[in-house]
């Protein structure tokens, strides 16, 4: 029954596609044979692709465009020519990075927040204020204190990563069910024997919860910081190819961003899985 | 009587009134003991502070006024002497059934080695009739499973005393007829003090070498300390062919539904009640004696 689902199911998403492609190569002219080159040469007699709908390219130019750079994705020649993968890597790392240190920051402090109600009720002026600015908004102010576009980008990730993971862990803290703390308690574990074995696996499912959101966040900030920032990584690479009026490289990556964030979500997900308990 | 294992004098418990409304006190003046080895039951009316006395002794709530020693000792915070199984099976729900009796074992002996605590923690599930289901996680056990594998891990800890709090209270008759035999069976084995609060006056004849009566709350106190003498070892099967059980269930079911409200506030000192016996017309004078004596203090 469930195979059937799963079986139907992929028989649905194909033939949306197939519709969605051929309708796409249908309406773009010349799309089902032209390539690169003929649609550049369009735009150029036409003076820009930007303004006319017919310069999107075809689904097979973008298909071929792809398997071009597939085949050789960590290239590197030179600042303005990297492979797609090289880029995408650039862009893994920063969020990474500024997602880690969120991680380290966020999940120990937000142990604090849930364990104790006079520090709760300390900081959540803070976070009520901090969180919902936006992470770009920061720019300006890491790149004049920081001094540096990358590392900018890196704590504007971490900027946006830390409170979806303060939140949930706080919550998933002061969630946890008053039987347990008491089973701690009459075990006479240390607290921090209790956060550890009792608490921190109690609380787990919602802290990866915060931080799946987070991760999600961060790849849609990431994109955006690079495009402000330049240099290397994914954003900059499709600002870039807009700005080389390459359309066919620009919907290639953005499938790409795609590709990754899924990656990412899936990954977390299946982390979450792994500490998910039933009650 | 005078020193006993575990000694509770004056107990009080105040809980600050809600807004402008006076402070409620929930019960006062409990004075009671408790000898090494005993099986002792409380029965009161949901409200009288049985969770409340039971959490102080555990050390899990601070008493308004009063002391609980135990060996001597006033009881100050939780300890590893005394074992509580909550009405809620209250298991680490990530663990298997032997993980979580292993993480008592481990608290309780941390210089032990894993295969010793293993054993130890092994030997109890199959004490509670878990072997075979020792890898499950809770979620994956039957409510009267879940409530033995918290007996395991609260025997496990061989605590000096163990308190329960309406153990069985969510189990179906059935499987609380088993559970009670099995508790009965593991309790004669280990010679485990246990102080036990249940609302089922069948349970508590059966389980108790003393039962406690409370009056209802507010300023709930205990009024009586039934003592039952029924020959162990006892079965429930057994049990109802005594005639003590049925002058005894007569006398609780009489307190609970009567005498609980009547006698609500104006006690003065616990008395100390025996009913039936071999001669049933002087038994059921002692019993008026303590009452008489428990009103005229008033
Ligand atoms: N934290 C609290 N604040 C105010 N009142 C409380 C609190 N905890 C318990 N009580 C009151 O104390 C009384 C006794 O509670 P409890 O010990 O749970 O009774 P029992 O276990 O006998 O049913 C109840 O009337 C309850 O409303
Ligand atoms: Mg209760």
């Amino acid at each position: 029954m469930l195979a059937n689902v799963n079986v139907r199911a992929a028989i649905v998403s194909i033939a949306i596609l197939a519709v969605l492609l051929i309708a796409w190569e249908a309406s773009v002219p010349g799309g089902a044979i032209g390539g690169d080159e003929e649609l550049s040469e369009y735009e150029m007699l036409t003076g820009g692709g930007s303004t006319s709908g017919s310069s999107i390219p075809a689904p097979s130019a973008v298909i071929s465009h792809a398997i071009t750079e597939l085949s050789d994705p960590f290239y590197d020649r030179g600042t303005n020519d990297k492979g797609i993968g090289t880029q995408l890597l650039y862009s893994v790392g920063r969020v990474l990075t500024g997602y880690g240190f969120a991680v380290l920051l966020a999940v120990p402090l937000g142990f604090v927040i849930g364990m104790s109600p006079v520090m709760q009720k300390a900081l959540n002026p803070y976070i009520q204020v901090l969180r919902p600015i936006s992470p770009l908004a920061w720019m300006p102010l890491a790149l004049f204190i920081i001094q540096d576009s990358i590392k900018s980008a890196i704590f504007v990730i971490f900027i946006c990563s830390i409170w979806p993971i303060l939140v949930n862990t706080a919550f998933g803290v002061a969630s946890v069910k008053k039987d347990l703390l008491n089973v701690a308690k009459t075990l006479e574990l240390s607290p921090l024997k209790t956060a550890i074995t009792v608490i921190l696996p109690a609380a787990a499912p919602t802290i990866l919860t915060g931080m799946r959101i987070a991760v999600g966040i961060s790849w849609l900030v990431i994109v955006a910081a690079e495009m402000l920032v330049g240099g290397t990584g994914i954003g900059y690479y499709v600002w870039n190819e807009w700005n080389n009026l390459d359309l066919t490289s620009v919907i290639f990556s953005i499938l790409m961003i795609g590709v990754v964030g899924m990656i990412l979500d899936t990954l977390l997900a299946s982390a979450t899985r792994m500490v998910q308990y039933a009650d | 009587m005078s020193n006993p294992f575990l000694k509770v004098e004056n107990l009080k418990k105040t809980f600050p009134g809600p807004r402008g409304e006076p402070p409620l006190t929930v019960f006062e003046n409990v004075n009671f003991g408790v000898e090494k080895g005993e099986f002792i039951c409380v029965i009161g009316h949901s409200g009288c502070g049985k969770s409340t006395i039971l959490n102080v002794m555990a050390g899990l709530d601070d008493a308004t006024d009063g002391y609980v020693f135990m060996d001597g000792k006033e009881i100050k915070g939780t300890s590893l002497d005394r074992g509580v199984i909550f009405q809620n099976h209250s298991l680490l729900p990530w663990k298997s059934a032997l993980s979580n009796v292993i993480f008592a074992v481990k608290a309780r002996w941390p210089g032990w080695s894993r295969d010793k605590i293993r054993a130890h923690a092994m030997k109890y599930i199959e004490m509670v009739g878990l072997q075979g289901a020792e890898h499950r996680r809770p979620s994956q056990l039957s409510g009267g499973m879940r409530q033995r594998v918290g007996i395991a891990r609260a025997f496990a800890i061989e605590p000096k005393l163990l308190l329960m709090d309406e153990p069985f209270g969510a189990l179906d008759a059935l499987t609380r007829g088993t559970i009670q035999d099995e508790l009965l069976d593991i309790w004669s084995k280990t010679n485990q003090t246990v102080f036990m609060i249940t609302h089922d006056v069948d349970e508590a004849i059966l389980l108790s070498d003393r039962i406690l009566l409370m009056t209802n709350g507010p300023n709930a106190q205990v009024a009586e300390a039934v003592e039952v003498d029924i020959p162990r070892p006892r079965t429930r099967e057994t049990l109802i062919k005594h005639d003590q059980y049925y002058q005894i269930r007569n006398h609780l079911v009489d307190f609970l539904v009567r005498r609980s409200k009547e006698l609500s506030g104006k006690v003065t000192d616990t008395q100390t009640v025996r009913v039936g016996g071999a001669d049933e017309g002087s038994a059921s004078a002692g019993n008026d004696d303590s009452r008489q004596a428990a009103a005229g203090g008033s």
